[in-house]
C-alpha cells in the first residue's frame, strides 16, 4: 500500500542528498591537522619464521617519523576473540594470541610486519622497501583436511593441533540420529564446498588515529558496522584505554557486509601510534591490501545426509563440516559455523533428527570470519541442495518434497535448539509459484532450445535466524558480549526529535527508515526527527549493525525509548490539559482528552518541558529525554522461498541468469522500497557467489584473486532484474514492531536456486549431473557436461 | 607510485628525444601503465605523454587500409572506423569499458601486448602495419610472445596501418573477473585469404590458427572448421579456466567469428 | 612539482603536483573535492568517475598533469544551479538507486556520459555501459531503472519498488 509517510511508506532516503552531491562524510575524506601516513609492510610468504627486522635503513628515509614492529607493542594486549566454542568433549577452543604486529612468525600472506609513519603515504611507502626482514619460510597449511593430519605443519606452534574446535550438536541426538539412519528407507549424501568469498564493500577499510595530550583523550574514526563494540574491544582489551578516554567515530561507511563488523590491527595500530607519535595518524586500505587483510567469508567443506522415510518424510539430517578459521581467530569467526549454523539446519522443514559436526580449522590464510549472512547461507546451501539431490534419486519433484515436508505450526521448536515464533513457508512458497510463474517455465525451455540454449530452474527455501541476539542465550553458547541495542530519544524544546542510536547504518538507511518509526508513534512528520549513530560520543553504548538485527533490536530499542517519551509527554499533557492522565490520547500530533473537543499539540508539551513554568514540577523532572536497551528475548525468523532460471551456452559453459523471484516473509515491514532493495543487494551476492566470485590459494598459501583483476565481481550485466514479494508476512510476535529482518536474506536464499538452475539445465539435456561447486565458472560448467 | 618527471611533448620529434633520456617511458592512454606503476612494477624516471601529438590522433582511410593514429583512444576507433571496418571498430569497442575507452590507445594496447589484449588479434588478424618513429613492422614480425614485441627502446608507435579485409568478425568470451578475453578469435577473409588470431589463449600471447585459416580459405563456413583442434599444451591454465577449456574455446569463438562475419 | 591548472565544475583550479599525482589525488587532496572516491588500485570499480572535456575517465587512472587546461567535472558540480538535485540524481534518489552511496558519484558521472551519447538507451545498453563501475549494495536494479527513468522512459513495468 503506498502511503505517504510513516510505517510502511516507501519513503525516499534523506541520506541519498547528500550521497548523490558528493557531500558524504566517509572516513578518508577525514584529515586532520598534522596527519601522517602509515604503510605497512605486510608479509609475502604464507608461514615463515620471522629472523630479525631490520628498520634502521628505513628510519633515515625522507619523511620518516618512525617505524614500528612487534617490540614496539609489547604490553599490548592480542587482538581479541568475541566468542568462545567449547567443543563436543566439553573442552573450550583452542585460541591463539593474534598480535598488532606480527610477532615472530608470519602466519599468512598479507599479515602486517613492520609499519611506518612518514609525512606522506608515499614516503611511507619508500621507507618500507628499505625495510630488511629476514624469513625462514616454512611450508604452509592450506588444505583444511591436510591441515588436520597429525604431521602437518602447525600455524601456532604453541597450540596442540590446527585444530581449534571438534563441535558437535546435538551431542545427545547423536545416537538417534545415527540409529535414524539404520532405519532410513533412502539416504542422499552429498559432498560440497562453500566457496571461499571476500566481502569487498565498496569503500576499503581506512583508521585515522587521533590523541590529544592535553586531555589525554583518544580518538579513532573508522569504517565500522559497530563504533562501540571496537571502542570496547581495542580500549579494554589491545590498548587498555578506559571508554570515557577513547571516542570511536564511524562516520558514513560504504558498505560492510560483515567484514566491517570485527576489530582490525590497523585500528589499534593507529591509536596507539597517535599517542606514540603526538600526532594523528592516518590508514587508507588499498583494494590490493583489502583481499589480503580483510576478514573473508564462508569457506566451509561439508558431506551432508539427508535420511528419508519409505512416504519421503525427511527423518534425520548429519553434517559434517570442516570451516576454515585461517590463521587468526577473528572477531566473530568462532559462532559462524557453529551457532549461527548449525542451528538453522531444520531449515523450513520437520526434521525431527539432526546432528551437526564441524571442526574449525586454522590454515595459513587470511582469518574467516561473519560474511552478509554468516553460517545461514552455508546452512541453507547444504540443506537445500540435498534435498534437491534426494529429488534427483528418488525421482519426485523437488517442490513437492518441500512442501511435503513444511513445518507448518507455529511456534515450532527444531531439534536444534531454536523455537520458531512464526512463519508460512506455504505461502511464501505459492506466492513464489505465482509471482514466478513456474507453471510458464516449460514454454521457456522450450523457447531457449529453440535458440539452442539449455534452460534450468532452481526452486528453494530458506529460513534465518536474525535479530540477534537475546544475550542470554548467546552468553550460554559463548558469546564474549551482550547483543542488545540502544536508543536515546531526545525532544527539542519546539517538537523535534533526535534518536541517538546504537545501530549503525551503512547502506540500509536507517537515517529515514528509522525517522518512519518515530514518526507513526507520534503522528508527526518524519522530517521533524533527526537520527544520530555512528559516534560514541554521542549515542548510548550499542552494538552496531549485523545479522540483520537493526530494525528488529535497534528499532525496537528506539520504540522503548519512544514509548517512555510518550508516557512522560501524556503526564505533560494532562496537567496542561487538566485531565486525568488515563484520559489522554495522541493522535496525528496532537494530545486529546477522549470524549472531549480540548486538545494539545504536541509542540506546545513539548515546549512545556523546557519551558516548565506550567508544569507538574513535583510529579515530575522537566526535559523530554528517554534511554531504552532493548534485549530481544528470541532471534526472529525471516523466510521465503526463491527460483532461478537460467541458460546455459553448451559450447561455452556459460550461465546467464533469465529470471530471478524471492518470496519473502519478513514480518511487518517499514519501508517496503529500502527492503526490496537489501533483498536486490542480497541476490547479486549470492549470484556472485554462485557463478563469479572465488577467494582462491594456491598450495603455498599465495593468494590467487587478490584484486578484481581475479576476482570476479558481479557487474550490472551479470544480473536481471530480480522479482521480489514480501507481501507474505508473519509478523514477528516478540518485537513491538512485528519485524523480523531482511538484510541478508537474498544472499541467503539465492545461491542453491541458482546452482539448481544450472544442474536442471545440464540434466535437461541429459548429463548425469547432481551438483557443481561454487562458482558455477564456464570452465567448471563446460568440464560438467564433458 | 615511484616518482617521475613528466613531459608532454606536441611532436612525435620530441617525444623521441624526451624518450632518449634513461629510463623514459611513453605513456599513451596509461590504462596499463598507471596501474602498473601504483604497484610499483615499474620505476620510470620520467614519462613521456603522448596524448597531446596531433600527428597521432585519428582515424583515415588510405586506398585499401584504415589507418589508426597510434595515439588514437579505442573510442575513437570504434566512432570512426565503424564504416571502413566494422570488424575492427566493433573490437575497439568492447575493449574494457567506456572510460577506459576514452583513454586507451591503439599503440598503448600494441606496445604492452598483453597475452589477453584486443588489439594484438586484430593486428595480427588483419596483416596490419605497424608504423613507428623509425620504421615499418609487419604485424607476423612484430609480436613475440607475451608482453614482447619487435618494438625497440624508446620506439613509439606512431600508426597502424590495417587492410581491409571482405569479412570480419571478433568473437569475445570474457574472463570474468577482468573481463578481458578469456579467449577471443579474429577472423578476416581476404581475396587472397582468410586469417585466423587467437588471443587469450596461449602462454606465448597473439597467435595464428593455420590450420583454421587453411580450412576457411578453402571455405568460409563454420562446417569447414568441424574436427580441427587445437593441442592444450601451450594454453593458459590458470583459475578461470583449465588449458583444455580455452583450447576448446579457440574452436567455439573461431566458429562463431566465421559465423558472425560481415 | 609543477604547477597544474584546469577549470574543475565551472572554476579555475590550479596547483602544484608531483609527476605522479593522480588526477583523483589532486581533486580529493588539493582541492577538498571528496566525492569521487577510490575503491580500487587496478582501474576496474569506477568510483572515481569524473569528466574530461565532456567524457568520463577514471580519475585515478590518470595524472592530474595530462588535465592540464582541461574542463572537469565532478560529482560537486552536477546539482542545478540551486541545489536541487539534477534529472539523474534525482531519479536515483526516487528510484532508491545507492545504499551506501560509495559507488554512487561514479555511477552517476557515468550515467550521465551514457546518457549524452545514447539518450534513450536500452537495459541492455545501460548494463553494457556500467562494466567500468561496480556497486556492491544494490544489485544494479535500482542503478538500471533510475538510469532509465532519467531518460524519460517508463519504468512502472518493472518490478516494484
Ligand atoms: C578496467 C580495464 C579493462 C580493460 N579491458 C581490456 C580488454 O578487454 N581488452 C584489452 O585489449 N585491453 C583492455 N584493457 C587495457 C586497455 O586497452 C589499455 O588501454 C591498453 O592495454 C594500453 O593502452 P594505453 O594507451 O592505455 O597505454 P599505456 O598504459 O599508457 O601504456 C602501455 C604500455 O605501452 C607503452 N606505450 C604507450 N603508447 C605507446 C606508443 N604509442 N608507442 C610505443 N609504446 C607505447 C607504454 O610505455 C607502456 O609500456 C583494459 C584496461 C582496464 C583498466
Ligand atoms: S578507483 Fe577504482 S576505477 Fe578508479
Ligand atoms: S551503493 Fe554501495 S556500492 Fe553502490
Amino acid at each position: 500500500m503506498p502511503k505517504d509517510g510513516g510505517i510502511g511508506a516507501s519513503s525516499k532516503r534523506r541520506e541519498d542528498i547528500r550521497f548523490l552531491t558528493g557531500e558524504g562524510n566517509y572516513t578518508d575524506d577525514i584529515n586532520l591537522r598534522g596527519q601522517a601516513y602509515v604503510f605497512f609492510l605486510r608479509s609475502d610468504i604464507a608461514h615463515g619464521t620471522i629472523n630479525s627486522i631490520d628498520t634502521s635503513a628505513a628510519e633515515g628515509m625522507p619523511g620518516v617519523v618512525k617505524v614500528f614492529t612487534a617490540a614496539d607493542f609489547e604490553g599490548v594486549g592480542s587482538i581479541p576473540c568475541g566468542w568462545q566454542v567449547t567443543d563436543k568433549h566439553g573442552e573450550v577452543m583452542q585460541e591463539p594470541a593474534h598480535p598488532v604486529l606480527a610477532s615472530g612468525k608470519v602466519r599468512h600472506v598479507g599479515e602486517p610486519m613492520a609499519a611506518v609513519v612518514a609525512e606522506t603515504l608515499e614516503q611511507a611507502r619508500d621507507a618500507a622497501e628499505a625495510i630488511e626482514v629476514d624469513i625462514s619460510e616454512l611450508p604452509a597449511v592450506v588444505d583444511m583436511k591436510n591441515a588436520l593430519k597429525p604431521d602437518a605443519p602447525k600455524v601456532h606452534d604453541d597450540l596442540k593441533s590446527n585444530l581449534c574446535y571438534d563441535w558437535g550438536f546435538v551431542e545427545e541426538n547423536k545416537a538417534a540420529v545415527e540409529d535414524a539412519f539404520q532405519k532410513a528407507a533412502h539416504v542422499t549424501t552429498l559432498e560440497l564446498r562453500n566457496n571461499r568469498l571476500v566481502a569487498n564493500p565498496m569503500e576499503p577499510r581506512v583508521a585515522v588515529g587521533d590523541f590529544a595530550r592535553g586531555t589525554g583523550d583518544h580518538t579513532l574514526y573508522t569504517t565500522s558496522q559497530n563504533p562501540h563494540v571496537i571502542r570496547l574491544l581495542m580500549g579494554a582489551f589491545v590498548l587498555g584505554i578506559p571508554e570515557h578516554k577513547l571516542r570511536v567515530v564511524a562516520p558514513d561507511v560504504g558498505g560492510g557486509f560483515g567484514t566491517k563488523i570485527f576489530h582490525y590491527q590497523e585500528e589499534a595500530f593507529v591509536t596507539f601510534a597517535a599517542k606514540a607519535c603526538n600526532r594523528p595518524i592516518k590508514w587508507t586500505s588499498s583494494r590490493t591490501e583489502a583481499f589480503m587483510s580483510d576478514a573473508h567469508g564462508r569457506d566451509h567443506v561439508t558431506t551432508i545426509q539427508l535420511a528419508l522415510d519409505a512416504e519421503n518424510n525427511f527423518t534425520a539430517l548429519r553434517t559434517d563440516t570442516h570451516a576454515n578459521m585461517g590463521a587468526y581467530l577473528s572477531t566473530f569467526a568462532p559462532s559462524v559455523p557453529t551457532w549461527l549454523h548449525g542451528t538453522l539446519m531444520a531449515g523450513n522443514y520437520r526434521t525431527p533428527l539432526i546432528y551437526v559436526n564441524v571442526k574449525a580449522v586454522f590454515t595459513n590464510t587470511v582469518p574467516v570470519d561473519a560474511y552478509r549472512g554468516a553460517g545461514r547461507p552455508e546452512a541453507t546451501f547444504q540443506l537445500e541442495r540435498v534435498i534437491d539431490k534426494a529429488a534427483i534419486e528418488l525421482g519426485v519433484d523437488a517442490v513437492a518434497l518441500r512442501r511435503q515436508n513444511f513445518i507448518t505450526e507455529f511456534p515450532y521448536a527444531t531439534p536444534v535448539a531454536v523455537e520458531y515464533d512464526t512463519g508460512d513457508y506455504v505461502a511464501t512458497m505459492d506466492k513464489l509459484t505465482e509471482i514466478a510463474d513456474l507453471a510458464g517455465f516449460d514454454a521457456r525451455r522450450k523457447e531457449s532450445e529453440a535458440r539452442g540454449k539449455l534452460r534450468g530452474l532452481g526452486v528453494n527455501c530458506y529460513i534465518e535466524a536474525c535479530g540477534i541476539a537475546p544475550s542470554k542465550l548467546v552468553g550460554q553458547l559463548g558469546a564474549r558480549a551482550g547483543l542488545f541495542e540502544s536508543a536515546t530519544v531526545r525532544v527539542n524544546a519546539t517538537g523535534g526529535l533526535v534518536v541517538m542510536t546504537g545501530s549503525h547504518s551503512h547502506g540500509q538507511g536507517h537515517e529515514t527508515s528509522f525517522a518512519q518509526v518515530v514518526a507513526s508513534m507520534i503522528g508527526i512528520d518524519e522530517n521533524m526527527i533527526e537520527i544520530v549513530h555512528g559516534d560514541t560520543a554521542n549515542t548510548p553504548m550499542g552494538m552496531g549493525t549485523y545479522g540483520s538485527r537493526s530494525i528488529a533490536v535497534g528499532g525496537s530499542a528506539m520504540v522503548r525509548a519512544t514509548e517512555k517519551i510518550i508516557a512522560k509527554a501524556k503526564k505533560i499533557a494532562s496537567h496542561l490539559l487538566e485531565a486525568s492522565e488515563s484520559d489522554i490520547e495522541l493522535k496525528d500530533g496532537a494530545f486529546s482528552v477522549a470524549g472531549t473537543d480540548k486538545s494539545v499539540a504536541w509542540g506546545d508539551v513539548t515546549l512545556a518541558a523546557y519551558v516548565p513554568h506550567n508544569y507538574p514540577l513535583d510529579d515530575i523532572e522537566p526535559g523530554l529525554e528517554e534511554t531504552a536497551f532493548y534485549d530481544p528475548s528470541n532471534f526472529t525468523y525471516p523466510s521465503g522461498a526463491y527460483a532461478c532460471e537460467v541458460e546455459v551456452d553448451r559450447d561455452t559453459g556459460q550461465v546467464t541468469i533469465e529470471r530471478f523471484a524471492a518470496a519473502d516473509d519478513f514480518g511487518n515491514i517499514i519501508n517496503p522500497m529500502i527492503v526490496s532493495g537489501q533483498v536486490h543487494g542480497g541476490i547479486a551476492q549470492g549470484i556472485g557467489q554462485a557463478l563469479l566470485e572465488n577467494c582462491a590459494y594456491d598450495e603455498n598459501g599465495q593468494l590467487l584473486s587478490a584484486s578484481y583483476m581475479d576476482y570476479a565481481m558481479p557487474r550490472a550485466y551479470d544480473m536481471p532484474f530480480f522479482n521480489v514479494d514480501h507481501s507474505c508476512q508473519t509478523p514477528c510476535t516478540h518485537n513491538p514492531l512485528g519485524v523480523k529482518g531482511c538484510g541478508e536474506a537474498g544472499a541467503i536464499g539465492s545461491p542453491p536456486a541458482v546452482v539448481g538452475a544450472v544442474v536442471d539445465a545440464l540434466r535437461s539435456a541429459g548429463k548425469d549431473v547432481t551438483h557443481i561447486d561454487m562458482p558455477l565458472s564456464p570452465s567448471r560448467v563446460w568440464a560438467a557436461m564433458q | 607510485m615511484y616518482n617521475f618527471d613528466f613531459v608532454r611533448p606536441t611532436t612525435v620529434d620530441e617525444a623521441v628525444k624526451a624518450l632518449g633520456d634513461e629510463e623514459a617511458q611513453a605513456l599513451g592512454g596509461g590504462q596499463t601503465l598507471i596501474p602498473t606503476l601504483k604497484q610499483r612494477l615499474a620505476s620510470p624516471s620520467k614519462l613521456v605523454s603522448l596524448t597531446g601529438i596531433a600527428d597521432m590522433q585519428g582515424v583515415s582511410k588510405s586506398g585499401d587500409s584504415v589507418v589508426i593514429g597510434g595515439g588514437t583512444t579505442h573510442r575513437v576507433v570504434a566512432e570512426e572506423a565503424a564504416g571502413a571496418y566494422p570488424g575492427l571498430a566493433a573490437l575497439a569497442g568492447r575493449i574494457g569499458d567506456p572510460a577506459v575507452r576514452n583513454r586507451g590507445t591503439i599503440g598503448g594496447s600494441l606496445a604492452n601486448n598483453d597475452p589477453s589484449a584486443c588489439y594484438p588479434a586484430a593486428a595480427l588478424g588483419s596483416g596490419a602495419t605497424i608504423v613507428t618513429n623509425t620504421r615499418e613492422i609487419a604485424a607476423d614480425d612484430y609480436f613475440q610472445g607475451m608482453f614482447t614485441t619487435a618494438l625497440e627502446e624508446g620506439e613509439i608507435i606512431t600508426e597502424v596501418r590495417f587492410p581491409i579485409p571482405k569479412k570480419s568478425h571478433y568473437a569475445k568470451i570474457a574472463q570474468p573477473a577482468s573481463r578481458f578475453p578469456l579467449v577471443a578469435v579474429f577472423v578476416a577473409q581476404y581475396s587472397d585469404g582468410v586469417r585466423v588470431a587467437v588471443t587469450g589463449a596461449s602462454n606465448n600471447g597473439v597467435f595464428r590458427w593455420s590450420e583454421a585459416e587453411a580450412a576457411l580459405s578453402d571455405n568460409f563456413a563454420t562446417d569447414a572448421l568441424d574436427g580441427l583442434t587445437l593441442p592444450s599444451d601451450d594454453m593458459i591454465g590458470d583459475l578461470h579456466g583449465t588449458a583444455q577449456y580455452r583450447a576448446h574455446l579457440v574452436g567455439v569463438m573461431t566458429k562463431r567469428a566465421v559465423a558472425a562475419a560481415s | 612539482m609543477t604547477q597544474v591548472s584546469m577549470t574543475v565544475n565551472g572554476k579555475q583550479a590550479s596547483g602544484d603536483v608531483e609527476g605522479r599525482t593522480l588526477l583523483v589525488q589532486f581533486l580529493r587532496d588539493a582541492q577538498g573535492l571528496t566525492g569521487s572516491h577510490v575503491g580500487c588500485d587496478t582501474s576496474q570499480c569506477g568510483a572515481c568517475v569524473v569528466h574530461v572535456d565532456g567524457q568520463a575517465v577514471k580519475a585515478c587512472t590518470m595524472l592530474a598533469l595530462e588535465a592540464e587546461g582541461a574542463q572537469v567535472s565532478t560529482i560537486e558540480g552536477q546539482a542545478n544551479a540551486d541545489g536541487s538535485l539534477n534529472v539523474i540524481q534525482q531519479a536515483f534518489q526516487d528510484h532508491h538507486g545507492l545504499q551506501c552511496g560509495f559507488c554512487t558519484p561514479g555511477m552517476v558521472m557515468s550515467a550521465a556520459a551514457l546518457l549524452k551519447d545514447n539518450p534513450k538507451p536500452t537495459e541492455a545498453d545501460v548494463r553494457d555501459y556500467l562494466e567500468g563501475n561496480i556497486c556492491r549494495c544494490t544489485g544494479y536494479h535500482n542503478i538500471v531503472k533510475a538510469i532509465l527513468a532519467a531518460s524519460g522512459q517508463d519504468v512502472s513495468a518493472i518490478a516494484a519498488e
